[in-house]
């Protein structure tokens, strides 16, 4: 198959106005990554299919991965007047990367025996704008997984022929794989020493007042 | 009876027995699981059933496919809270005397999906379990064990009196409250009839 960027090139020329990025991958022998813009992800998926060098014709595994909100805290110096002098001080600035929920597509040929290029989509945040296009038209092997990942993280697929819960039930209305996915209080006490099912244990077992 | 008496008669070619006894021989022998399996489980509750470890030696190699001719539900391997309601209808389908046991890690307490967003917390927070056989999966031979418990279980129990099983009880259930699919759990939780959360406080 040919380097990523060859790939990436050869897009751009043949579908105008696609806006595209290599995302790298920072563990060794894992490939790097296309992201893919939303409105135009149908049309390279067809591209890559339907290119006789490329021939990318099975979608072998598709995932739903949820980034959440970054914070992050920056010291910025700041000049303040104190007594008519003017001093710098240390403040601390909190900046706020959204979030979003993002799909990823492992495409194969199985014609020219090469693979996979990786292709990404990401939603507009993790509320509102959670709808992408759906390859299912292009890659029959990605319906139910897209309909997994709609029912575990929430992303609404644009033109997913049946696009119902798969592991969980009709009416069910949280997205257990999310981050932020609190779930049911039903925990059961288990001698373990492990931290977190410590911590779950306090909350669900409030301690005996501390003066007996 | 009169032990005398009892050798006595059956050197005359009869025998006395108690209608109890009697009744809960013919019962525990002739135990007709229901045949379903839910996942890893039921490929060892087949194994026992098979010809290797043959269950049939204990009169219950009859799997029925249907819950009304059945009377034991093995419930074998992890009860999906999407599957519990299911399980609970099947079981409220069966008739009585109906006996159910627990096979496994996952049906007696979630197993290790017990952190799990979508497996149910052991499946006797909604049915009366009788037997626990624990085990990831248990081998048949722990399958057959159960099933000899079971049978003890069965053998001991009275036809009258005030220790007479539930379904010998008037006013008693022989069903028990299937749950919803709710918004966000099964609702309810679990059926407090049968199973209650155990209580503890945690040591700070």
């Amino acid at each position: 198959m040919e380097s990523i960027e060859q790939i990436k090139l050869r897009i751009e020329q043949a579908i105008p106005g696609v806006i595209l990025e290599i995302i790298a991958n920072g563990s060794p022998g894992n490939p790097a990554s296309i992201r893919v813009d939303p409105e135009h992800a149908l049309a390279v998926a067809r591209f890559l299919k339907d290119d006789g060098q490329l021939r990318l014709d099975y979608a072998s595994n598709v995932t739903g991965v949820d980034w959440p909100d970054k914070v992050a805290q920056q010291t910025v110096k700041v000049l303040k007047m104190v007594d008519g002098v003017e001093k710098e001080f240390d403040a601390k600035v909190e900046t706020r990367e959204p979030g979003f929920l993002e799909a990823v597509y492992h495409l194969y040929s199985m014609e020219l025996k090469h693979g996979p290029l990786v292709l990404r989509m990401r939603t507009g945040d993790r509320a509102g704008q959670t709808h992408l296009p759906s390859l299912t038209p292009l890659y029959r092997s990605a319906d139910f997984q897209e309909r997994e990942i709609y029912d575990l993280y929430g992303i609404i697929f644009d033109g997913h022929p049946d696009l119902r819960r798969l592991l969980m039930w009709e009416g069910f209305e949280d997205h257990p794989m999310r981050k932020d996915y609190a779930e049911p209080d039903d925990y059961e006490f288990e001698p373990t020493a492990h931290n977190q099912v410590l911590a779950k244990a306090r909350r669900h077992y409030p301690p005996k007042a501390s003066n007996g | 009876m009169d032990e005398r008496l009892r050798s006595e008669l059956s050197r005359q070619g009869v025998v006395a027995i108690k209608l109890e006894t009697l009744y809960n021989w013919g019962r525990k022998n002739s135990l007709w699981p229901l045949g379903f399996g839910l996942a890893c489980c039921a490929i060892e509750m087949i194994a026992a059933s098979m010809a290797r470890f043959d269950l049939s030696r204990f009169g219950a190699e009859v799997f029925r496919p249907s819950p009304r001719q059945a009377d034991l539900m093995i419930v074998a391997g992890t009860v999906t809270k999407k599957m519990a309601p299911q399980v609970v209808r099947l079981y409220n389908q069966m008739p009585e005397p109906k006996y159910v046991i627990a096979m496994g890690a996952c049906a007696i307490s979630g197993g290790p999906f017990k952190q799990g967003y979508n497996v149910l917390k052991g499946i006797d927070r909604y049915l009366p379990v009788d037997v626990h056989i624990p085990g990831c999966p248990p081998k048949p031979e722990a399958v057959i064990q159960g099933l000899m418990l079971l049978q003890d279980l069965i053998d001991g129990q009275k036809l009258t009196g005030p220790g007479r099983p539930r379904f010998l009880k008037k006013g008693e259930p022989s069903d028990f409250e299937v749950p919803i699919e709710g918004a966000h759990d099964l609702v309810p939780p679990y059926n407090a009839a049968v199973w209650r959360p155990c209580k503890i406080t945690i040591d700070e």
